[in-house]
């Protein structure tokens, strides 16, 4: 296993600088260049979600992002024991996997819920006299990053808890085509 | 790279020509340049995404907030874009049914004034 990790602050301009790393590791990881453009934008989802998060409650705080290539030979455990753990993922497969990581510490409004990807109305677009919700960007709802997350990513996990949220999005190694996900009718 | 804003008058509409990154960092000044046009009252927008490199939810959200206000004076905002890899993200979220998105400024602005 091959991990890259890279810590930023919770700045808008370091989600470009988050997006590029992702998508150096993945090339030269063996993603389809097909999947490059899939997975730049799912880290900047995933990126922009938890900078917003950290501006709004704990803005000196960092985010954490790990990039995991699972095609290379894990290495060795401490004292030449068991190798690393495999890295989860959404299904629980342990194929040949490229993994992304967006942990940030921001306080979860409910930890353990789920996250609705399918916002009010079924495409959280809020049009006419609506409201956006809190934390949303005008007109949409701040769901709708996770739901592209989650129409982007082969496979994807959203894990609220006590001491923040964790983003895992991964794609398989020397796949062909992505699947083109549409989440609206 | 960054992003590079300018606009131009086509008949009585206001084309925003948008090249580079719409993201969490650069969406705020489209924002600014939607809501700009508006209050000085233009409320038909095209919006040529064709040189647009990258584009998520942040700038989505700032094109929806933009359609917001041009409806709110019974005006319209439509989209310029061809690259898959930008309207992927449309169809991703079932935005390609809320806005109106053609192949050229032309095609929109025609589209419009005969709907």
């Amino acid at each position: 296993m091959a991990l890259v990790q890279l810590t930023i602050s919770a700045l808008p301009a370091h989600v470009r600088t988050a997006r590029l790393m992702a998508t150096a590791v993945a090339r030269r990881a063996g993603i389809a260049e097909t999947a490059l453009d899939e997975i730049r934008l799912a880290v900047g989802e995933a990126c922009s979600r938890a900078v917003e998060a950290h501006r709004a409650h704990c803005p000196d705080q960092p985010i954490r992002l790990e990039l995991i290539d699972s095609a290379v030979p894990r290495p060795e455990g401490p004292q030449g024991g068991a190798p690393a753990a495999i890295p989860h993922n959404g299904n629980g497969r342990s194929a040949q996997r490229f993994e992304v990581v967006v942990a940030d510490r921001a306080p979860v409004s409910d930890p353990g819920s789920t996250v609705n990807h399918h916002a009010a109305g079924g495409t959280g677009i809020f049009l006419g006299e609506q409201q956006t919700p809190a934390g949303g960007v005008s007109g949409l709802s701040p769901d709708v990053g996770l739901a592209v997350i989650v129409g982007l990513a082969d496979e994807v996990s959203i894990e609220p808890n006590d001491d923040g949220t964790v983003v895992r999005m991964s794609w398989p190694l020397g796949q062909s085509e992505p699947e083109n996900t549409e989440l609206v009718d | 790279m960054d992003l590079k804003l300018d606009h131009y008058t086509k008949d009585d509409t206001e084309v925003v020509v948008v090249e580079g990154e719409i993201d969490v960092y650069t969406a705020p000044r489209l924002r600014e340049l939607l809501i700009d046009l508006v209050n000085k009252g233009n409320f038909h927008l095209v919006v040529n995404m064709e040189k647009v490199e990258f584009l998520d939810s942040t700038g989505l959200g700032v094109l929806v907030g933009g359609l917001k206000r041009v409806r709110a004076h019974d005006g319209t905002l439509d989209l310029v874009c061809t690259q898959e890899r930008i309207l992927k993200i449309f169809r991703i979220t079932g935005l390609t049914k809320v806005f109106g998105i053609y192949e050229s400024v032309q095609e929109a602005i025609d589209k419009r004034k005969t709907n």
